[in-house]
Formats: C-alpha cells, sequence, structure tokens
C-alpha cells in the first residue's frame, strides 16, 4: 500500500511538472504568441485599449460644436479640483439670457484618472482618452482649457 | 571534411619539428591555456544571452533587443559594464578568503574542462579514471561558495552557502549513481571509451528504460548541483538578495556569474558524453547507409549540439518550474531520488549482467 502511494506520488509530480513544460515549451516555439510591444518604435500602429484612461477630452463635431451645457456637475464631482467651469450668459437672438461656458479649465498635473466626472457628466460632454504621452519641460502646459476657442453648445443640449 | 583532430595533429607536428620537444610540450600548454580560457569567455557570453532570451521567449517577451542586431552584443556590453565597476570589499570582510572564492568556484570549473572530449580525438587528457575524476573534482566547488559566504560578513551569505552545501553534498549521491549506471553499462571509467562503446548506439536508446530514469535523475541531480531554479535556493533572491554572492560586485561577481554558466555547460557536456554519446554521430545498429551519412557532420558540431539542447533542457527547467522549499528539496532528494537511483543500478547491473543491451 505504501509502496503504491509512493509511486503515484511520483508519477503525478512528474507528470504535473511536464504539464508545466508543455505550456512553457509551447510559448518559446511560437513567437506569435509575444505580447511585448515595442513602444517608442510603435508609436504609429501602438494601439490602446478603449478603457484606458489617460486625460480628459471634451469631443467637438465638425461644427466646432460641443454637448457641454455649463452646469459644473464635474467640477462638483471632481475630489481634488482638477476641473473649473467658468460659465458665461449667451443671449440669444430671441432675447433669452442662457448659461454657457466660457472655459472648462483642466489641469492635467492634478488628475488622478479616476474617470468621476465623465460619470458626472448628464451630457456626456468629456470622456478619458486614451493618449498617455504627457510630458512637457513647461508646468504651465499641463493646465489645459477643453473647450475650442469660438465653439458653442450643440442645439438640442439642455 | 572539417576536423579538430586534424588542425591539433597539425599543430603538434609543426611544434615538435620546429622546436625540442620540452619547448614543445609548454608551448602546447600555453596554447591549450589559451584556447581554455578564450573557451570560458565565450560560453560566458554565448550562454547568458541564450538564458536571457529563452528566458524572455518562455515568458512571452522578447529579451534583450537593442544592443546590435536582435540584442546580440547585450552581454559584451553587460561584462564591459562589469569590468569598469569597483569590486567592493565589505569592512568586516575576511579579505583574503573573499577574494579567493571567486578564484576557487573559476578554477574547478577549469579542472573540469580537461577530460571532456569536445570532438573525436580533441580532449585535453584523456585519463583513465575519467568519471570519478569529474565527479571528485565538481564537488569541490561548494568549498569556494563556503568561503564566499562565510567570509562576506553577511548572515544571507552565510545562510545561502550553507543552504548550497547541504544541497551539493546530498544531489551529488545521486548524480554520482546516474553516472555510476553509465559507466556499469560501459565497463569503464574512461570517457574515451564510454564515447566509444556507443558507436552502434547511444546509451539512452540501448541501455532501455533504466537509461533513461538514470538520465532523468542526472539531469535533476545536476540542475540541483549547479545551484539553478528550480534548486537555486542558495541563491532565493527572494528571501537572501542575492545568497553567497550578495556582497560581491564588479569582476568578482562576474566570475560567480561566468563560473555559474561554465559549470551549466560542462555538467551538461558530461550528460551528453555519457547518455548521448558526446561527439559519437546518430547511428543505429548496422544501417551502414545512415550511419555513413550522420558521419559526415563533424564529431565538433554533434558535440556542441547535444550539449546546447540538454543546456536549452536545463533553462526550460529552471523557466518554469517553481523553487523548492529546502525541507522540500532534501526531501525530494534522500526519499525519491536516491531510493530510485539506487533501484534503477540495480536495474542496470543485472541488464549489463545478463547481456540484455544492444
Amino acid at each position: 500500500m505504501f509502496l503504491k502511494e509512493y509511486i503515484s506520488e511520483v508519477v503525478n509530480g512528474v507528470s504535473s511538472l511536464l504539464k508545466g513544460m508543455r505550456k512553457t515549451g509551447y510559448y518559446f516555439a511560437h513567437p506569435k504568441e509575444i505580447i511585448t510591444e515595442q513602444y517608442p518604435d510603435n508609436r504609429a500602429t501602438l494601439l490602446m485599449s478603449d478603457r484606458f484612461k489617460g486625460e480628459v477630452v471634451m469631443p467637438h463635431d465638425e461644427n466646432n460644436e460641443h454637448a457641454c451645457t455649463g452646469c459644473t456637475a464635474c467640477e462638483l464631482a471632481c475630489p481634488n479640483g482638477t476641473i473649473k467651469v467658468v460659465t458665461k450668459f449667451e443671449v440669444s437672438p430671441e432675447g433669452k439670457k442662457k448659461k454657457a461656458i466660457d472655459a472648462l479649465v483642466y489641469r492635467l498635473e492634478l488628475c488622478t484618472m479616476c474617470n468621476l466626472c465623465v460619470v458626472a457628466c448628464p451630457s456626456d460632454a468629456i470622456k478619458m482618452a486614451p493618449n498617455f504621452e504627457h510630458s512637457v519641460f513647461d508646468r504651465t502646459k499641463l493646465t489645459k482649457v477643453l473647450n475650442q476657442t469660438g465653439s458653442k453648445i450643440r442645439e438640442g443640449i439642455e | 571534411m572539417f576536423s579538430l583532430e586534424g588542425i591539433t595533429t597539425y599543430v603538434q607536428d609543426w611544434l615538435f619539428m620546429k622546436f625540442n620537444p620540452t619547448l614543445a610540450l609548454a608551448m602546447e600548454c600555453v596554447i591549450v591555456i589559451l584556447l581554455a580560457i578564450s573557451l570560458f569567455a565565450i560560453l560566458g557570453l554565448v550562454l547568458v544571452l541564450m538564458e536571457r532570451k529563452v528566458a524572455a521567449h518562455i515568458q512571452i517577451r522578447l529579451g534583450p533587443n537593442r544592443v546590435g542586431p536582435g540584442g546580440m552584443f547585450q552581454t559584451v556590453a553587460d561584462t564591459l559594464k562589469l569590468i569598469m565597476k569597483e569590486g567592493l570589499v565589505p569592512d568586516m570582510a575576511d579579505k583574503f578568503l573573499f577574494n579567493l572564492a571567486p578564484f576557487v568556484v573559476m578554477m574547478v570549473g577549469m579542472l573540469l574542462l580537461a577530460p571532456i572530449a569536445f570532438a573525436k580525438n580533441f580532449q585535453i587528457w584523456d585519463i583513465n579514471i575519467g568519471v570519478l575524476y569529474i565527479s571528485s573534482v565538481s564537488s569541490l566547488s561548494v568549498i569556494g561558495i563556503l568561503m564566499a559566504g562565510w567570509a562576506s560578513n553577511n548572515k544571507y551569505s552565510l545562510l545561502g552557502a550553507m543552504r548550497s552545501g547541504a544541497q551539493i553534498v546530498s544531489y551529488e549521491l545521486s548524480a554520482g549513481f546516474a553516472v555510476l549506471t553509465i559507466v556499469v553499462l560501459t565497463g569503464s571509467l574512461q570517457l574515451s571509451d564510454i564515447v566509444n562503446a556507443q558507436q552502434n548506439g547511444w546509451w539512452i536508446f540501448k541501455g532501455h528504460i533504466p537509461a533513461v530514469i538514470a538520465f532523468v535523475l542526472y539531469i535533476i541531480a545536476v540542475t540541483a548541483e549547479t545551484n539553478r531554479a528550480p534548486f537555486d535556493l542558495a541563491e532565493a533572491e527572494s528571501e537572501l538578495t542575492a545568497g553567497f554572492h550578495t556582497e560581491y560586485s564588479g569582476m568578482r561577481f562576474a566570475l560567480f556569474f561566468l563560473a555559474e554558466y561554465i559549470n551549466i555547460f560542462i555538467v551538461c557536456a558530461i550528460g551528453a558524453t555519457l547518455f548521448f554519446g558526446g561527439w559519437m554521430p546518430l547511428h543505429i545498429g548496422n544501417w551502414e547507409a545512415f550511419n555513413h551519412i550522420m558521419d559526415y557532420i563533424p564529431s565538433s558540431v554533434w558535440f556542441m549540439g547535444k550539449t546546447f539542447f540538454l543546456i536549452f533542457l536545463i533553462m526550460w527547467f529552471r523557466w518554469t518550474f517553481p523553487r523548492l522549499r529546502v525541507d522540500q528539496l532534501l526531501n525530494l532528494e534522500w526519499k525519491y531520488l536516491l531510493p530510485i537511483s539506487l533501484f534503477n543500478l540495480l536495474l542496470v547491473a543485472v541488464i549489463a549482467i545478463l547481456g540484455w543491451h544492444f
């Protein structure tokens, strides 16, 4: 009985080691499985995952219009004061006053990419971009205004 | 056809023609020493690069790929860096032993080179107790490791050295038994006899299953003896920083590093000689035509091919298996490998006496 246990232990040990060697041997023999990205060389073809959070951007459409209503929900949601919404009042042709953004100031150096502002936004005006090359020589360049100059809010978004 | 034997004969004839015998012998010694040192340097560079590349590909990485085409000169650059680094000696260390230890480890590697047959009739010293010489000299390397651990005045180094001592002393046994099986089959301790006995087939094929078991035991034991993962308890970087060479830097560290790879090469060369016929081409019984075609591949290529295959096997082990604990390590040797190798030796003795091998 003892001998049987002993032999089965040896056989089990050897077979499990061989199973591991089969896996690593497969990886060795199949170089196409390699997952290394040769980053600075493949910058042109580099594919980042969709959920990668690199910085907050505000998408604009071809008419230079965005979806931000200036509700400051993102500013309130931000845990470390990264976003500052500067609002102004626009007067429409009918003489009605409407709240709009003058500048959505985003300070990248304070941002922790927590995604809370994107979640808080009621009109999906901001989103996370997969860009991660943020290094600059001057710290002031990290303070960005997200809305483009001359842009206005898209029709039909309240 | 290319053969190293022709070159050595030519050089020897030329030396003995030009100079008197004593001077010629001295010059031959110098040539052999130079060749051995350059072999060590080249092996160090090639094996470290090979290890890094094999490791990378096994772990789905690319490995070194910046210095030279495909990272070919990475190890050259590393060696240059190590040469230029300062070799620190700890304040309270035993200076003499601390400086001596890497050279002891290195010297063992050099001594082991002597009886290895690199190609047909290309051997430094065809000693008639070759296998005994190898097993006795290879156990000396533990002295260098203990010396390094003890002289460093560092608890990690000491622990690593002690572990290495326990490990080498135990695994020497099953390595010895595995080697003995081939000695029993051949009936000679001389390496050239062992190679010649494999004229009509390598021992791993001729010796049936016991030879295969002996080969597996041999590979496990020498992996432990060279202190490589999964038996790298002497280094155990996660527990003991770097074990016995924690305090070493610069060229002294490089010598330890080199000695590790030289030892791998030597144990694999011996394994190839014993089980895979050394420089003997693949011969199958009396298939004359097949044997003749195989003879066209130079014997040095056969030897290097087999040796590097075994080195690859050991590297494959290293990057696949998890490290053992000390008690597991000693359990494996004393409860599993030793009884199996004793039984295996008995089996081989029966086979040899009854002449059941081919």
